[in-house]
């Protein structure tokens, strides 16, 4: 086997195009996944992203484009010839073997057989603790057994890459949680690109080194976790990653700054202007709600006023009406006993930090 | 919870004796209808035979006696084991098997086929498995009879298409007591197998070729193993009533090829009748498909955790 070259992608999506009948499922999707990075493809359901990771383990034919392997075209392999290892949603264990068996599977097919093969599966029950249950089936497992199980079986053939659908989706909240820390752990320790499938954006946020926004069969954005949250590129992104505000506007390009004035003609400065916005035009700014700043009505020049307060434990959620009707979400951490508090009625300040306001094209 | 699974047991608690009421009905008609007309049999094959059909009350081990020892034509020639019932047993146990691996072969794929289609079609196909059984089995017999008849249409047709120069003689061969039991049983194979294989996830068979297996070890390794109570129970189903089928040995096999169904059918109708060697073969018959059962069962029990 030869080892990935170091600057080699991992896997490598080109142009790819994939129809159902007349359904487009995927149309002209280019991505690069670095290698031993954890990638994650985000998107809302019917987006695509499963089809691509389909595609890449070799469950679904491309109808177009490359699917390239460390720099290996795979597009036309079957699954069986392509050296990456997929952990599926209902995790597919096998009923009628034990979980030893299942994670023997892989290693008894590529011919890996003997002491060889125990001891390799005896390390995988002690990386995923089920060295106690290695005799029991599937059955007689809880999800999260169940579900460590399968990324054994998946790891044991020591694939390239580990590709992941929705391994979290059939867990309750708590072993989510418990399991996002331990899958990050299992991809630092094994050093395996992990590309992992997820509708969940604080899974997709809370793990990946990089993230591929995915809807309608398009990629949206790629980028950090940071970027996509602090630099979205569109609506969408904005949209689907976290809470947003969006606002309608007309930007005044001066030496330097921009202004842009909202609907009711107050202005909001911002710092960075994409490229392509001429002197004058219309866009939309994007303001997190953790990025809005309320304070006592005296502070500042833009004053609004509560019309609810919602109580979230970590949070204060404020519903403000701006004045000529534009409501925006601001929210505050209870972290701090000093910092004032409102209630419905309150008048407040609203006040935008440095690089809060970030504008979109239309 | 705890709370929660008291409750329910204080519910069913209450309900115990509206319970054993419910299931009444199911007993007696076992009780009536299976238990009753069994022992009755067994107590037949201990009993002496009446000439021309029914039993005089007298204790009797003459059925067993017959249907194992040969002691010549008055009885009194020292006892040498008797090979023709046990020769027609072993037939019929060939043929069953022989019927029962037909029906698999065949069953099987069509199982598999049907399960793999869209929801809407798949009731279009299994009600087309299910057509046969509108028309009486003995119909459906006498019409296999005519059609592989020295002179019947499949002879025929071979003969037109120059196929074969003389006809082939399928009419009273084993092969066609085969057919014949595997025309009248093969939805037996193919419902619950089909059932089996609609319930598969096929995500199995994906994470097993993810994990590098070829076609032929997802089927044996995956596949197969997984559906293998439904696959039992289809050979079971056709197995034990091809055992004792007479109709279609009767009809297709001739005199020749007499399997178990018609021995014990001629002891009860006809002159040859000797009720209580007619049920002493039913029981032997019984004894042996029930002890194959029972072992069967005891040797899987461990692998029956779902």
């Amino acid at each position: 086997m030869s080892g990935p070259q170091e600057n080699c992608p991992a896997v490598e999506i080109r142009n790819v195009t994939k129809q159902f009948g007349s359904f487009i499922a995927l149309s002209d999707v280019s991505v690069s996944i670095r290698d031993k990075e954890f990638f994650t493809l985000l998107g809302p359901s019917g987006c695509g992203k499963t089809t691509l990771l389909r595609l890449i383990a070799g469950f679904e034919d491309v109808t177009g484009g490359e699917v390239l392997l460390y720099g290996e075209d795979i597009a036309r392999l079957p699954p069986n010839r392509r050296p990456v290892n997929t952990v599926f949603q209902h995790y597919a264990l096998f009923p009628h073997m034990t979980v030893r068996e299942n994670i023997g599977f892989g290693l008894k097919m590529r011919g890996i057989t003997g002491q060889d093969a125990e001891n390799r599966v005896n390390r995988m029950l002690d990386l995923v603790h089920l060295e106690a249950l290695a005799e029991r089936r599937p059955n007689q497992l809880s999800g999260g057994q169940q579900q460590r199980s399968a990324l054994a079986r998946a790891i044991a053939p020591g694939p390239k890459v580990l590709l992941l659908d929705e391994p979290l989706s059939a867990l309750d909240l708590k072993l989510r949680q418990a399991m996002r820390l331990e899958l990050k752990r299992l991809q630092q320790e094994t050093g395996i690109t992990f590309v992992f499938v997820t509708h969940d954006q604080e899974e997709a946020l809370a793990m990946s080194d990089r993230i591929a926004v995915m809807s309608e069969g398009i990629v949206q954005q790629t980028g950090t976790a940071r970027d996509i949250y602090d630099r979205p590129v569109n609506r969408f992104v904005a949209n689907f990653i976290g809470e947003t505000n969006l606002l309608d506007v007309e930007i005044d390009r001066r030496d330097g700054s921009v202004d842009c004035r909202l609907a009711n003609g107050e202005i909001v400065e911002v710092e960075s202007v994409p490229a392509g916005i001429g002197s004058t035009a219309r866009a939309q700014l994007l303001i997190r709600p953790e990025r809005i700043e309320l304070l006592p009505p005296q502070a500042g020049s833009m004053r609004g006023r509560i019309i609810e307060a919602v109580y979230l434990g970590t949070d204060m959620q404020y519903l403000v009406l701006l004045r000529g009707d534009i409501r925006i979400t601001a929210r505050s951490q209870n972290s701090d006993a000093a910092k004032p508090q409102f209630s419905t009625g309150d008048e407040v300040a609203v006040l935008l930090g440095d690089g809060a306001a970030r504008l979109l094209l239309h | 919870m705890a709370a929660g699974i008291g409750t329910a047991q204080g519910t069913s608690r209450t309900f115990q004796p509206m319970r054993l009421w419910l299931i009444a009905p199911s007993w007696l008609i076992i009780g009536f209808f299976l238990l009753i007309p069994v022992l009755v049999m067994l107590l037949f094959s201990f009993l002496t035979k009446e000439f021309r059909g029914g039993v005089i009350w007298e204790f009797s081990l003459a059925a067993y006696d017959q249907f194992l020892f040969d002691r010549g034509l008055f009885g009194d020639d020292p006892a040498t084991l008797e090979w023709t019932y046990i020769r027609i047993f072993v037939r019929s146990i060939v043929q069953a098997a022989v019927a029962t691996l037909l029906c698999l072969l065949i069953g099987f794929p069509t199982a598999f086929f049907i399960a793999t289609r869209s929801p809407d079609s798949r009731s279009v196909w299994l009600f087309l498995v299910t057509v046969p059984y509108w028309v009486n089995l003995l119909i459906r017999t006498m019409s296999m009879k005519f059609l592989i008849r020295d002179n019947g249409p499949v002879n025929e047709l071979l003969l037109a298409l120059g196929v074969i120069d003389t006809p082939i003689a399928m009419i009273n061969t084993d092969f066609a007591v085969q057919l014949g039991l595997f025309y009248s049983y093969l939805p037996f194979m193919v419902l619950p197998i089909y059932a089996a294989v609609e319930r598969y996830d096929f995500s199995l068979s994906e994470a097993a070729a993810d994990l590098y297996a070829d076609r032929w070890t997802i089927l044996f390794r995956v596949l197969l193993p997984v559906v293998r109570p439904g696959i039992i129970a289809g050979c079971i189903l056709v197995f034990v009533p091809s055992l004792g089928a007479f109709l279609a040995p009767d009809l297709l096999g001739g005199a020749k090829n007499f399997m178990i169904g018609s021995l014990i059918e001629e002891q009860f109708k006809g002159n040859a009748g000797n009720w209580p060697f007619g049920a002493a073969c039913a029981m032997i018959l019984l004894t042996m498909v029930l002890g194959a059962l029972i072992i069967y069962a005891r040797q899987h029990r461990p692998a029956a955790g779902n």
